[in-house]
């Protein structure tokens, strides 16, 4: 019978090889835990980094960090969702098509600090931008283009055919029908791919490296918002900053002891936030499979 | 009159009809061009490269870059042989994959093919996030906890060594490997499993001799996506597999990669138009064609091996 103890077996090795994954994750959560908890106060929110590792803080990078996204989102999300209503929708079967369907599975393939020196060559030097907080958040945009885009296709592809049949039955056109009805029905499923992508975009270091960031910045961008008209203020774009990875790579680099627990500290925060993202986006879409009857 | 009402309602109607149609072309045109701009990206990498690459070979020529062996750019004595970056990309990719591709694939054959319900649910979310942390934190894990740990089994072995970078990353590469083979496992057909089952076959039998063979060309994509992630995996490396470049196939040394070359650069202050500022772009180049290249393996093992149903 030892036909049969073979699938014992092999249920043992793949109940470990799982193991060897999720104990690794855990050992890395926990270690990192250990060593960064001690260090995570209010204090190390609020403050500049330092030479004193006790005293230093990542205010600047979380900041950097939050505008970067913002600009992030505001690019990504209106280009990513058009294109894949594009596809879907509108696209009729051609070369270009063709062209650019191929292309958006290939440029999901393309090593994140390809981005980067596309970013350098284009953004900073040929378009003037500059080290700047624009700069980076377009080369994020361009980065997470291809999840966003995938991500709609999709949402959109599981909608049935009837429900675009009875919108132009009713004699809506296209747009009417993709506004009205495709957009509201896809826009969970369009939402957790762009969590997805941000998730993705928030922990990305290389790129930002690459365009040159600085790693020690102790100072804030200036204040969207201002006292005297026009009130809000663009100046922040164009200005030097660091974000939270670049800011653990950074301690991490360093050889003391005290900066390395920075680090832990930096990068506790820095994967409760994309895990809490992504946790978010595996609910939404668990709750969408869950609640959608056609 | 009646008659005058109806004319003029038919050329409000008309005009209205074709402003909607105006509109609705223009629509169309706004949502193409969002589409073309992945194309714009393409050809504006490609651009980017090759146009500072192209300065870079009129003073460095190609066959000193692919025969030199030695990587030394910033000195007086300057080489550029990209072999010795790419021994580094190679050796640390091989390390991953000897972690990823095995591993990868024992966890999608279990969880496709004999795990509970219950149990594969829990996991797959479980495993997506653990592709989803940041790469920074695999590499502060592999300086500060792998490499200790490793030095306690290998005394000898240096604070920066491939060999820790290597195994961290192939631990990341893991679920990008299981979950798109697993995918792959699932879309099987049933009936072949109740055929094989029917001959007397065991579940391993049924998994390694008919749902992975079926199965073959979805499981080659992930393992090439393994592939294109480990060779352009950056931050891992540039934090504990070294910056020195060192032409070597040995996992133990430190090592310079492609990708921690890069890095390196865009740290330091080189200004712009200097030939140290043009090698990051050779390098990248060297990437993009390498990554392009394995794309393209898969396309051909995707239209070689596909089964259809």
């Amino acid at each position: 019978m030892h036909r049969k103890h073979q699938d014992v077996v092999f249920a043992l090795v793949g109940i470990v090889a799982l193991m060897v994954a999720v104990l690794t994750f855990l050992t890395l959560f926990v270690n990192m835990a250990v060593d960064g908890l001690p260090r995570l106060d209010w204090h190390f929110f609020t403050s500049f980094p330092s030479r004193r590792a006790t005293q230093a803080g990542i205010l600047s990078a979380w900041v950097g960090s939050t505008l970067v996204m913002l600009v992030t989102a505001f690019f990504a999300v209106p280009l990513g969702v058009a294109s894949g209503i594009y596809l879907e929708e509108y696209a009729r079967k051609s070369w270009v098509t063709d062209l650019i369907e191929i292309n958006i599975t290939n440029l999901a393939g393309v090593p994140s600090i390809v981005y980067g020196l596309l970013a350098l060559g284009l953004f900073v030097y040929q378009f003037g931008l500059g080290q700047s907080i624009l700069s980076a958040g377009l080369t994020l945009a361009l980065l997470i283009l291809p999840v966003v885009i995938v991500a709609t296709r999709e949402a959109i592809r599981s909608i049935p055919q009837v429900i675009r049949e009875g919108s132009y039955a009713l004699g809506a056109t296209r747009w009417q029908t993709v506004r009205y009805h495709i957009l509201p029905y896809s826009s969970a499923g369009i939402l957790t791919g762009i969590i997805i992508g941000m998730a993705r975009a928030i922990g990305e270091t290389a790129p930002i490296i690459t365009i040159g960031a600085l790693t020690f910045i102790a100072f804030l961008p200036p204040a969207p918002l201002k006292a005297e008209p026009p009130f809000v203020s663009f100046d922040w774009l164009m200005s030097p900053f660091t974000v939270m990875p670049i800011q653990m790579f950074n301690w991490t680099s360093r050889p003391e002891a005290a900066f390395q627990d920075n680090a832990a500290a930096a990068g506790f925060v820095l994967v409760f936030m994309t895990l809490a993202m992504n946790g978010l986006a595996i609910w939404l879409r668990y709750r969408l499979r869950r609640n959608i009857k056609w | 009159m009646a008659k005058a009402t109806a004319a003029l309602h038919g050329t409000a109607y008309l005009a209205s009809r074709r402003a909607r149609h105006i509109r609705e072309r223009l629509i169309e045109v706004l949502l193409f061009f969002a589409a073309l701009i992945s194309v714009v990206t393409t050809v504006a990498i490609v651009y980017v490269l090759v146009k500072e690459s192209v300065v870079f070979f009129e003073q460095v020529p190609l066959r000193d870059f692919l025969t030199d062996r030695q990587w030394t750019p910033l000195f007086d004595d300057a080489h550029f042989g990209i072999v010795v970056l790419l021994s580094g990309t190679l050796t640390s990719s091989f390390v991953a994959l000897a972690v990823a591709i095995p591993l990868g694939t024992i966890i999608a054959i279990y969880l496709s093919e004999f795990a509970p319900y219950r149990l594969r649910e829990m996991v797959k979310p479980v495993l997506e996030m653990l592709g989803g942390v940041p790469t920074i934190v695999y590499g502060y894990f592999a300086l500060l906890f792998v490499t200790p740990l490793l030095q306690k089994v290998m005394p000898g072995l240096p604070g920066f060594n491939l060999l820790s970078a290597g195994l961290v990353m192939g631990i990341m590469i893991i679920p990008y490997v299981s979950s798109i083979s697993e995918d792959a496992m699932r879309a099987v057909p049933m009936a072949l499993r109740e055929g094989s089952y029917a001959m007397g076959a065991t579940r391993f039998q049924t998994a390694t001799r008919v749902v992975v063979p079926a199965a073959f060309s979805g499981i080659a994509s992930a393992y090439i996506l393994g592939i294109s992630r480990a060779v352009g995996e950056t931050m891992i490396l540039a934090v504990a597999g070294g910056m020195q470049p060192n032409l070597t196939f040995n996992p133990l040394e430190p090592a310079a990669t492609i990708t921690a070359y890069i890095v390196q650069v865009a740290l330091g202050d080189l200004p712009h138009g200097s030939v140290g500022y043009q090698t990051i772009f050779a390098a990248g180049l060297t990437l993009m064609l390498f990554t392009l290249a394995c794309n393209l393996a898969g396309h051909v093992l995707r239209k070689r091996f596909r089964e259809a149903y």
